[in-house]
Parts: C-alpha cells; sequence; structure tokens
C-alpha cells in the first residue's frame, strides 16, 4: 500500500469512528422518559422558560459544569417551584431535584455532573400553576464517566 | 469529617438577591462501579441538601450519583434580614454536616 492509499483508508476509517462515537445521543431513550413521567404525571412539558447552560463539548464527564435558570418573577403568586435535570444513558436518568421558593430571589442553580457518555440532558421546570417546561442541551464527553477505573 | 466550604456576602441590602456557593468534600461513590476483584463497591453518595435562613427553608436540592464528586452548588436567596444561614447535606451511612454562616442586612 502506498502512502496515499495508506492515508485514505486511515481517514476513511477515523469518519466511522467518529460517527460511532456520536451515535448515542441520537434517540431518547425510554428509562429518560419513564423518569420524567414520574415527575410531571400526565400534565404536558413545553419547551421554553427554562435554559439550560452546559459545554458542548466536555474533555471530562467525571465533572461537567451545568446551571439551570428560569425566567420567572418569582413572587408568591408566581414563582418555579422545582427544576429537575434528567440525563439519557447514564446508568440512572435522575440527576437532580432543585426546590425553589419566593425566599430562592431567583431560579438559578449552578453544580456539576458525572456524564457516562455524549448524550442529551434535559432540564425541567416546575411552575407554581403546576405548568412544567423544558430546555435539552447535548454534550459531548470525551472521557466519559465510566463505570469501571479511579475517579 | 467532611470539609465544607461555603461563599456567602457578609453584609446585603434589605431586598438585594445574594449568591451563594457551597462546596463540600465527599466522594459520592456511585454504587456502579467495581473493585478490581469485581466486589460491587456500595453506593455512597450526599442524598440531600437543605438551606435555611433564620429558621425558613429557602433552597434544597435532592441529589443522585450522576453529581459530581465534592458536591459544588451556587443558588441565591433575598436577603430579607440579619441572622443566620444554616446548610446541611445529609446522606449515606449517617452521613449529615451542618455549617453556617451569618449575614448583617442593612
Amino acid at each position: 500500500m502506498d502512502r496515499r492509499a495508506f492515508l485514505r483508508t486511515a481517514g476513511a476509517g477515523l469518519g466511522l469512528v467518529s460517527i460511532v462515537a456520536v451515535r448515542p445521543a441520537g434517540a431518547t431513550p425510554e428509562r429518560m422518559q419513564a423518569a420524567i413521567r414520574r415527575v410531571v404525571g400526565s400534565a404536558p412539558v413545553t419547551p421554553g422558560r427554562v435554559k439550560l447552560e452546559v459545554p458542548p463539548l466536555s474533555e471530562n464527564g467525571h465533572a461537567v459544569p451545568l446551571t439551570v435558570s428560569v425566567e420567572s418573577p418569582m413572587t408568591e403568586a408566581d414563582h418555579v417551584r422545582a427544576v429537575h435535570v434528567f440525563t439519557e444513558i447514564n446508568p440512572l436518568p435522575d440527576v437532580a431535584t432543585f426546590r425553589f421558593s419566593p425566599r430562592s430571589g431567583r431560579a438559578r442553580v449552578s453544580t456539576r455532573v458525572r456524564l457516562a457518555n455524549t448524550q442529551t440532558v434535559v432540564a425541567i421546570g416546575e411552575l407554581s400553576n403546576g405548568s412544567f417546561w423544558s430546555d435539552r442541551a447535548t454534550v459531548v464527553v470525551t472521557l466519559a464517566a465510566c463505570l469501571e477505573g479511579p475517579l | 469529617m467532611a470539609r465544607a466550604l461555603i461563599n456567602v456576602p457578609g453584609q446585603a441590602r434589605r431586598g438585594e438577591i445574594i449568591e451563594i456557593k457551597t462546596l463540600i468534600s465527599h466522594v459520592m461513590e456511585t454504587g456502579h462501579r467495581r473493585t478490581e476483584a469485581g466486589a460491587p463497591i456500595a453506593r455512597d453518595i450526599i442524598r440531600q441538601f437543605v438551606c435555611t435562613y433564620n429558621g425558613a427553608e429557602v433552597f434544597r436540592a435532592d441529589l443522585h450519583p450522576a453529581i459530581a464528586a465534592n458536591p459544588f452548588l451556587v443558588f441565591s436567596t433575598v436577603a430579607t434580614e440579619s441572622g443566620t444561614l444554616t446548610f446541611t447535606w445529609t446522606g449515606d451511612n449517617g452521613f449529615s454536616v451542618t455549617e453556617s454562616a451569618a449575614i448583617t442586612v442593612s
């Protein structure tokens, strides 16, 4: 094999690998949907009002910075009760539930999460009027927080 | 004893929204990992964090294994009156840590 043919083959191989690596982010697995249903019941979940901020690409899945905020006046009559965060292909779909009150001032929280692989993260805001709003983001993880190995 | 770091502004104006940062040392062992011998490692996580302001709850978080080791939380509250903010982390194996911070509201 001459050099040019080798490079062509290697390039095709790399392309194939990256497609395989990105693929799992495609469909939304049922387990996450079931976890979301446990929280929202039969209520509809509308995209909007919630803002989920995660880096589009994370080198280290062990600690991915995550910020969720929900637009709300945070008054007694109209405030955000809770924000629920879910992941698609972690071993467990639940990540955290944050509970707010009008005393919180604003519905915004930041933390660091583990992501087992490249996947979609979903945040759901629960408002005082009983409505649910959502946002989602896909994070590409290069070093996954996998099941084996040391932290 | 777990070490906790808390960042609360010492002074604030009445009605101001203040930002609170907390960090606590904890492995947050997921319960999904195994030792090299293949034995499962039991889950050991902080399950709940509660912040109260002069006794009234202002923020709470239910945590799962997907929260990174040494849980870090940033949230906010309205500075209503001078007093004490209390932070409590509870979790598996009887883990319980309480810290507090004073705030002066003018």
